[in-house]
Parts: C-alpha cells; structure tokens; sequence
C-alpha cells in the first residue's frame, strides 16, 4: 500500500511521543469521529473522549515492538471509536440504531478489552495518587513521571538534602502502595 | 534507614542501574531472604504499573495539547459551532466521493442506454412516411380501376405502369394543380376529379426543396370553373385552430378532421406545421383548410409511430415557390395568380365540401 510507509513513520513518532506525529494524527482521524458521534446522539466533548480514548489505546499499541497494523490507521482509530461509542450508549442508556457509515471496520474486540483492563488499572493508580494529599503526590509525580533525581527533587521541595527527601519520599511511596495494592488485589 | 536503603536499592536493581558486583551480592540476598525477594517481585510490579501511569499520564497531556492547539488553527472544529449546516456539509464531505462514483456510474449507464437506444431505434427516414402510395396499392387498385373502366378507355397509356398516387388541388380557375413532389415519381400523370372523370395533366414544375409541385390539366374535356370557393392563406394559423382536408387515401374522395398541433414540424422543421388528424397513403398533396374554407397547409407526410400526427407543408410557401419560380421565369407559370378570395366562408361544412370536391383530384403518376 501507498500509504503504509507515511503510516509506520506516524505510529513510530507516536510511540516516541513524537508531538508532530500525534498533531498529525489528530489532525487527519479527529474529524471523522466527530462526525460519526455527533451523529450518534453524542456531543462535541464525547466525541474528544473518545478520540483521545482511542489514540491512547493505539498509543499504547504502538509501544510494543511486536505491534504490527494490519488496516489503515483510519480504519483502526474509526473501529475502536465505534465500539467505544456504541459501549458508552450502552451504559448510559440512551442506545439507539446506530447511524453507520461506510467506513469499513475491522474486529477489535480483544483491543478494547485490553484497554478497559488498562483504564481500571489506571483508575486505581489515579484515585491512590489523588488520595495521597500534598507533598507527596507531587513528590512522588516528580520522580516517576517527570522522572527527576532526588537532587533536583530536594531543591524543588525545599529539603535541606536529597537524604531527607529520599526519606520523605519512601514514606509516601509506602502509603500509595498500601493505597494501589488494596484497590488492585481486589481489582485482580 | 535500613528500609529506605532497601527500597533505594530495589529500584536500582529493577531499573538495572546497579554495577555487576552490587547486582551479584543483591541477587544473593534475594535467595537467602524471601521477604526481600516477595518484596522485589511486589514492587517490580508496583513499578510496571507506575510506569504505565506515568506513560498514559504523559500521552493524555499531549494529546489535550494538540487537541487545544489544532482548536486554535482551524484545522478541528468545535462542536458548538457545527450546526446542523454544519453537519450536512460533513455528511456532505463525507459522502462527496461516494455520490461522485455514483454520478459517474449513472452518467456512464445513462450513455450507455442513449447509445443503445439510437443504435437499435429506426432511424430517421423511417420515422416519417410520405402519404403519397405505393406501388403494391396502386396496383391493387389499378386492377378494380381497370374491371371498372374497361368500357371508357384509360388515359394512361397502355404499357404504363402507375407508381405513386397522390392527391392535388387546384391552384386558379386555369386548370394548375399544386400537389407534393414526391407523389411525382413517374414521368407522366393523369388526373381524376372526386366523380372518377380521368384528364391528362402536365408537370410544370417540381420543387423538391418544398416537397411542392405544380401541375397543369391539359386535356380538352375538363371544364375549368369560373372561380375557386377557396382562398390560399398567406398568413400562418394558430395553435388549436380547426381544420379538415379533402384527399383520396382510396379511390373515392375522404374528408377528415383535426386541428393544428404545433407551429413546426417533425424535427422543429420550420417548413411545415404538425397537425392531429388522421392521414393515410394517398392524403399526401392534400389542402388543409380552416374554418372559413381558406387552404392553409399541403398534407405531406405523418409520423410513423405515433399515431395521428401529420405534416403539412405550410400555405406560405405555395406564394414563396411561385414567386421563386416568377424570377426563375419559368414558362407557363407565370399566369398563375391564386385564388385571394374564399367564397365558402361561413357556410356549414357539407356545403363547403360540396364547392371544394370538385377542385381536389386524384393524381397518379405513372412512368412508361
């Protein structure tokens, strides 16, 4: 295919977090969406959900070296956004005929379960961190996603030296894994 | 301390920071300590999913990001401002591809029916019949003529053989006759009034360009009459107006009835008008009359498949091709003057026919 070079090269840049390729991607598949959820009885906010629902769920495709697509991006993000939407109606209730259009789809049955896995899994994280309360949800913010020393931690935070925020940290971090790990198990 | 020294050192070991010595010693410690070891395992798994937090926590900022930033150029659409116009022209969009392959397919079909309609349809020419008969007629008909006439004596000559037959009218009270040209497909012709009395005619002129022709009686038993009943119209006739015609589709005289269809003709043919009224074989030559009895047309042809719709060259011309035939001088046309004055004007209609039928004959061509 003509277009599966262009493709690679934009699955590749979203993987890296590349946002030129994100923006690109956003910009071609966003519309479509749109298109389809405001024709199904959603706003303008469901349909920006579920579009970026549907990006993380390629996004997090993309992360895995095995990952190969076999259909056009197009087609993937419109198939999970479609199911997604159809779930969302679903539960909410309001599901009516669905207005199709004649953009093909393909399965994605065990992407979105993987995905629902993932958001549950997430949401845990989320509500753990929510529930730490300052300055550890910050603290611990700033060393595993911003991924920043405890140096540069300790002069943010105001610590006199790294080894007090070392300390500080670890006792946050012992709270949200008692937080994580209650909600998980019982996740699991 | 020791706990924090713990954890600070299972971090460095699942995120493989730890040097080949440091990482032997703690592997060792994991075998010979179990709760070290579960509490790797446990956070090695803490990690992974923190990792994975950390990853979607990044990706759902980009993705707010570039979504705030596309909103800012255009290059998205907030949904408040897609109205219901606005979505006709998404849907619009998105069908515009479809629609046009549609359009095409339709268009290629719509050729192709077009061009297999023309090619199987009859063409043209077959379209349209001139009323003049055939032969195989004629020849019917010679053969009841002959058994009729046997005791009065034909003037067709003897070895003649008829080929068209037509109907003609006359022109002045001189004996000139106007018919269609193409009734004249032989190199003679003889005449018969509506009583079956034949007389020996001449051509004086044929103009194939009007479908007209002229004719003389040239025959020392006609008598011509002092004055015609009718009148050729000069001016042309409206839409809906009545006329009828006198003409010989058989032996005996027939009239028919109709009224004017169209100012034009087959094909918007200027020359002629389109009449609804029914003509056969025969008819063509024929005079069209209106109402008050003046001549406004010359039956020529009909249409082959509709039924009803026939052609009459127009009045005018008759006055066109004199004229025409004035400047050419041609002998013996010059005296033509045609009748200007309709004296059945206003009379019922049995009684106009009465005064015409006299003046309408039955032409036959035949060539030796």
């Amino acid at each position: 295919m003509k277009g599966d070079i262009n493709e690679q090269v934009l699955l590749k840049g979203l993987a890296s977090n590349d946002s030129k390729a994100i923006e690109a991607l956003y910009k071609d598949h966003f519309g479509m969406v749109q298109t389809y959820i405001l024709q199904n009885n959603g706003s303008y906010d469901d349909a920006r959900d579920i579009f970026q629902e549907a990006m993380i769920a390629l996004y997090e495709k993309a992360q895995s070296d095995s990952f190969v697509l076999t259909c056009q991006i197009k087609t993937y993000v419109y198939s999970i956004c479609r199911r997604l939407w159809l779930k969302r109606l679903q539960q909410m209730g309001r599901y009516t005929q669905p207005v199709e259009n004649l953009e093909e789809t393909v399965g994605v049955e065990e992407e979105i379960e993987e995905h629902e896995k993932r958001n549950a899994a997430f949401a845990i994280m989320d509500r753990a961190m929510s529930s730490l309360g300052e300055p550890c949800k910050s603290l611990l913010e700033g060393y595993y996603i911003q991924k920043k020393d405890m140096q540069q931690l300790a002069e943010m935070f105001g610590y006199t030296n790294s080894d007090n925020a070392k300390n500080q940290k670890y006792k946050c971090l012992m709270r949200l894994k008692k937080l994580f790990f209650s909600q998980y198990n019982i996740g699991e | 301390m020791d706990d924090i020294l713990l954890q600070e050192a299972i971090e460095r070991y699942l995120s493989h920071q730890m040097n080949e010595q440091e990482r032997v010693y703690f592997e060792q410690m994991r075998n010979s300590t179990p709760e070290i070891d579960q509490m790797v395992v446990e956070h090695a798994m803490f990690q992974h999913e923190m990792d994975f937090y950390a990853q979607r926590r990044n990706i759902k900022s980009q993705l707010h990001d570039a979504h705030t930033k596309l909103l800012l150029h255009g290059d998205i659409q907030h949904g408040s401002e897609v109205s219901a116009g606005g979505k006709l022209i998404q849907i619009f969009h998105k069908y515009k591809r479809v629609t046009g392959i549609a359009a095409a397919v339709g268009g290629f079909i719509a050729l192709v029916i077009s061009g297999l309609v023309v090619y199987f349809s009859p063409v043209n020419q077959t379209q349209l019949v001139q009323l003049s008969k055939d032969i195989e007629v004629i020849k019917r008909n010679q053969q009841y003529q002959g058994s009729l006439l046997n005791e009065v004596k034909s003037k067709i000559p003897e070895n003649a053989r008829l080929v068209a037959g037509g109907t003609g009218f006359l022109l002045d009270n001189h004996g000139y006759l106007l018919t269609n040209a193409h009734v004249l497909k032989g190199s003679g012709v003889v005449v018969i009034n509506s009583k079956g009395k034949e007389f020996n005619a001449d051509i004086l002129h044929i103009d194939n360009l009007r479908d007209l022709a002229v004719l003389k009686i040239n025959d020392s038993e006609y008598n011509a009459p002092r004055a015609l009943p009718y009148s050729i119209r000069k001016s042309t006739i409206d839409l809906g107006e009545e006329i009828f015609t006198l003409g010989y589709p058989r032996n005996d005289i027939v009239y028919g009835e109709g009224y004017l269809s169209s100012r034009t003709g087959f094909n918007s043919d200027s020359l002629t008008y389109q009449l609804q009224i029914s003509a056969n074989p025969g008819n063509s030559g024929g005079p069209v009359f209106d109402r008050s009895g003046e001549i406004v047309g010359v039956l020529s042809t009909r249409q082959a498949q509709a039924e009803g719709i026939t052609f009459a060259v127009k009045s005018g011309y008759i006055y066109t091709m004199l004229a025409d035939c004035k400047a050419a001088k041609l002998s013996g046309m010059e005296k033509i003057k045609p009748s200007q004055q309709s004296s059945i004007r206003g009379l019922e209609r049995k009684d106009q026919i009465i005064r015409i039928e006299n003046c309408v004959f039955f032409v036959k061509a035949y060539s030796k």
